[in-house]
């Protein structure tokens, strides 16, 4: 049969395109004195890594490459993701090597600019948030979750308040919320959503008492609304003697329209991923900088930057810090970017990304909202979140939909998220969206609803033009195959 | 409030503003924000004014330029970040923008570059520490170790663990902190007592290895003492020192995690790293983070799916293995370039040219007088000096001759200093070193 595409098919994996004899990269001479080798307990006799050439190594990378949607490449508009374009810039300055190339160790006189640009990111992000200090020790939005309900727990615990076992969270939240909270130490209680999409309020009540340590709030909720109710959220939990988490991962709708720490949340994360624009690399590296108030800042997580009188910048250690939650200062390298993002764009820009990414929103909102089913008719923020319930009727279901919006050039939106909205579809379109491409998103989907309609099996069985088409998750998981492994003769 | 100010990161004009709001039945963009209670909404927003490209290049490359880097002159500094070399094809593959703006692989019908490479990564991660699976990395060393840690007591249903104390400092705080909600005590002890510590309570006994004062701690004798008792051993293993030293799994370890930074990925400060993650497969189902594995698709051709994904948080929320969604993807790929590139024999030539050179640096400061090497056996890559005075004072005196000197470990060995050397490090650079040293006494 023809190898099509010879080595730059991507069908063989790198053992399988192992030749013995074959280098990648030539290594120097040994310049000193060869050391006798350690006793040969402590040696390996085999390693099994491929033996390819250096263009064969490019050819196939770049190949794999090709089989990805991205936002170079496709519109990617994934509700609660945030997908935006990812200025070039960013990346050139996060690899200059006065910063790519520094140990993190390196006594402080020699990092000074580093440390500097983590102090002024501190200050950029507390003010954002609306709070009074900020960690960016944590090293993406889960971890920051983390980072940020053991400052609840430890606050509470310095009071004496050690009855306070329960996490109130919405039933609409990341499924990271209520992870975090168990790895924290707590129950977590279900908050339902009122009618309007808001929390419950009388729910909310019922399960406020001494026996709360807070709540996790995302706002704007992953329905892509506004809470109306956020300000007796915040009350109710207070006069508990509790506390309110802000889960930041939407943030992208608030920029300079609101703060969260005026609102009255007492702590909060941010995706830098998400809102800062620095890309997700098929899945990271993030970063999920904490933010908090007077009453928390002495728990955050260790290192934070300070400043002295003469100018100079050091690492220290919060008061009372629940500890060091990552192995040095946070992602460098993804501070880095999100710092030359917001300085680029000051706060005209900040507001210029928080207005079109709404107006985005809204536009689709009402451009399909006569075909799609929309759980919830009010002004949405930064996303919206549909139902495919009327195609449904016809046979087609939200991740069919989904599907078929590859074929037409588009990555799919986040499906049956949140949890409580049937055959959700989640659209974030962001701000950095041209109007010709949301029009021509919003045609795609008037499209496949037509479809739903003349041609049911076309959606059904989409996508069609994809590497490769729906693949077999039953099998994946009930028969692990996890690693290559040598084919048997 | 109209936003006037047009960023080229921004399409819409003021225009195509109007054009959308007059869409959806709005007069202006604030209205879009009625929502947000009066009293809270446009708050004012104190941040500087927009810059162009031309003049942030200038400012953020003068704060780069206030920073010493490694490259600036010989660098002698390790101790859980290291300077290795890095072939120019990572960078140029990693920043594609078809892998670098591509988000997580959930749609796997358009991502299977991302996930193929995942697979390649498992499938090299578990070779280099002789494991049987791998997953799709964690956020780095430290807490990687620390849900391995977790992890262990999950297996175990038991709440203790026994650390080493030459697990470095800064994993052993990560741990407390992962912890400090969960009811595992944590026991750290010197290597040799770890026998004597662990019961029949003992969850899992911690190693590092090398350990963090560049040492080779006997992992078999450890493996046994775990197993006695029904405990794992858990060891945080460097992925590079694996391309000449027997793997953790061979000594029979239960889970392996390593830093992944010395295979592909600059020290940039301490981050963005990657956290490495193998174990025995009959544990596959409480490990933490993404996995990624084979299939076919509906035409019968192998296609790579996240799998076993009921142990993840957006499946199971709190009943989850762990809170983990975004890991380091892109750090994974580069890794995996790096492998390909280095292959069998270039990891192998690399690992042993940080050995000997180790060594000759070792034996050659040992030779000066008031200087010491405080360990005995055998080591890789680094290893403790004790100094004349206090390391503090030495290394600033180094930094007068632009040489980096190594961690001031003096808390633990008197006066002691930690020193790494690598492939980086020429003999020149060694010679430096060795006679700036000398000149200190």
């Amino acid at each position: 049969m023809l190898n099509k595409g010879g080595n730059r098919d991507t069908t063989r994996l790198l053992m399988d395109r192992s030749v013995p004899g074959r280098v990648g990269v030539v290594t120097p001479g040994l310049d000193v004195p060869a050391a006798p080798l350690p006793d040969a307990a402590y040696l390996r006799d085999d390693l099994p890594l491929p033996e390819v050439s250096e263009p064969e190594v490019v050819q196939y990378f770049t190949s794999l490459s090709q089989l990805n949607f991205s936002i170079d490449t496709h519109f990617y508009p994934l509700g609660s993701c945030t997908m935006k374009y990812n200025p070039k810039i960013n990346d050139e300055i996060a690899f200059l090597p006065g910063f790519a190339g520094i140990h993190p160790q390196q006594p402080a006189e020699q990092s000074q600019g580093a440390l500097e640009l983590l102090y002024r990111l501190q200050d950029f992000l507390t003010e954002v948030t609306g709070m009074a200090a900020t960690s960016l020790a944590t090293l993406a939005g889960a971890h920051g979750e983390l980072g940020g309900v053991l400052m609840m727990r430890a606050y509470h615990l310095a009071r004496g308040d050690s009855g306070r076992t329960k996490m109130g969270i919405p039933d609409s939240a990341h499924g990271t919320n209520p992870a975090s909270a168990a790895m924290a130490g707590f129950d977590v209680v279900t908050i339902p959503s009122d009618a309007d999409g808001n929390t419950d309020l009388a729910a909310l009540r019922e399960i406020a008492g001494d026996d709360l340590a807070g709540v996790m709030i995302t706002l704007p909720s992953t329905l892509g609304l506004f809470d109306t109710n956020i300000l007796e959220v915040c009350q109710i939990v207070h006069d508990c003697g509790g506390l309110v988490y802000g889960d930041g991962a939407n943030m992208n709708a608030l920029l300079g329209r609101a703060k969260l720490g005026e609102l009255g949340f007492d702590v909060c994360h941010l995706n830098l991923h998400k809102t800062f624009s620095t890309p997700h690399g098929g899945g990271g590296p993030g970063a999920g900088p904490v933010c908090c108030g007077e009453n928390l800042a002495p728990y955050l997580a260790a290192p934070v930057v300070a400043v002295n009188d003469d100018g100079e910048y050091s690492l220290v250690e919060p008061e009372q810090s629940i500890g060091k939650i990552s192995g040095f200062h946070g992602n460098f390298g993804v501070l880095v970017r999100a710092y030359t993002y917001i300085r680029t764009l000051g706060a005209a820009g900040l507001l210029s990304i928080s207005g079109n990414a709404v107006l985005n929103a809204n536009y689709i909102m009402e451009s399909l909202k006569d075909i799609y089913e929309l759980p919830y008719d009010r002004t949405c923020m930064h996303e919206v979140v549909f139902s495919a319930d009327r195609q449904r009727e016809r046979g087609v279901s939200g991740l069919e939909v989904a599907k078929r919006l590859l074929d037409y050039g588009f990555h799919a939106p986040t499906m049956y998220f949140p949890l409580i909205v049937h055959e959700a579809l989640m659209i974030e379109p962001t701000e950095s969206e041209t109007k010709e491409t949301l029009d021509a998103f919003i045609d795609a989907l008037r499209i496949i609803d037509s479809e739903a309609t003349t041609e049911p099996e076309l959606v059904q069985h989409a996508p069609h033009t994809t590497p490769v088409s729906r693949l077999d998750e039953a099998t994946a998981a009930r028969r692990p195959v996890l690693r290559w492994e040598a084919a048997a003769d | 409030m109209v936003t006037n100010f047009q960023s080229h990161y921004i399409p819409n004009t003021i225009a195509e503003q109007d054009e959308l709001l007059s869409a959806v039945g709005l007069s202006s963009v604030d209205d879009l924000f009625a929502d947000i209670p009066d009293d809270y909404r446009n708050p004012p927003l104190r941040l500087p004014d927009p810059m162009s490209e031309l003049e942030i290049q200038r400012e953020l490359g003068a704060m780069a330029g206030r920073n010493r880097p490694l490259a600036s002159g010989p660098s002698f500094l390790g101790a859980g970040s290291y300077y290795h070399f890095i072939p120019s094809i990572v960078k140029a593959v990693m920043t594609r923008g078809e892998f670098l703006t591509a988000y997580t692989p959930y749609q796997p019908e358009v991502s299977q570059g991302t996930l193929q490479v995942i697979f390649e990564f498992q499938t090299m991660i578990s070779s280099l520490y002789g494991m049987e699976v791998a997953n799709a990395g964690m956020y780095d060393g430290a807490t990687s170790l620390a849900e391995a840690v977790l992890m262990a007591c999950r297996v175990t249903r038991r709440q203790q663990v026994v650390v080493s104390d030459t697990v470095a400092p800064a994993y052993r705080q990560v741990i407390a902190t992962y912890c400090q909600a969960q009811g595992v005590a944590i026991d750290i002890v010197p290597t040799a007592d770890i026998g004597a510590s662990v019961t029949e309570a003992t969850a899992g006994v911690v190693a590092q290895y090398p350990n963090f004062y560049g040492g080779l701690d006997d992992l078999a004798g450890l493996a046994a003492t775990a197993h006695d008792d029904g405990a794992l051993l858990v060891v945080s293993a460097d992925p590079l020192a694996m391309g000449m030293l027997k793997p953790p799994g061979g000594f029979g370890a239960d889970i392996v995690t390593g830093e992944g930074q010395p295979i592909g990925i600059p020290p940039s400060f301490g981050g963005p790293y990657l956290g490495l993650f193998s174990c025995k497969q009959q544990y596959i189902r409480q490990m933490p983070s993404r996995l990624v594995g084979r299939t076919t698709d509906t035409q019968g051709r192998t296609g790579y799916v996240l799998t076993l994904q009921t142990r993840e948080q957006h499946i199971r929320r709190e009943r989850a293995t762990s809170n983990i969604c975004t890991n380091e993807a892109l750090y994974a790929l580069a890794s995996t370039i790096y492998l390909a590139a280095m292959g069998r024999h270039g990891l192998r030539q690399v690992a042993e040219l940080c050995y000997h050179k180790a060594h000759y640096a070792a034996s050659a400061i040992a030779g000066l007088d008031g200087y010491s090497l405080p360990q005995s056996g055998e080591f890789f890559q680094e290893f403790v000096v004790g100094c004349p005075e206090a390391p503090a004072k030495v290394n600033r005196r180094l930094m007068e001759r632009n040489i980096l000197g190594g961690l001031d470990v003096s808390d633990r060995f008197e006066n002691g200093m930690l020193l790494c050397v690598t492939e980086m490090n020429s003999r020149e650079d060694i010679d430096l070193l060795v006679d700036a040293l000398r000149a200190e006494k």
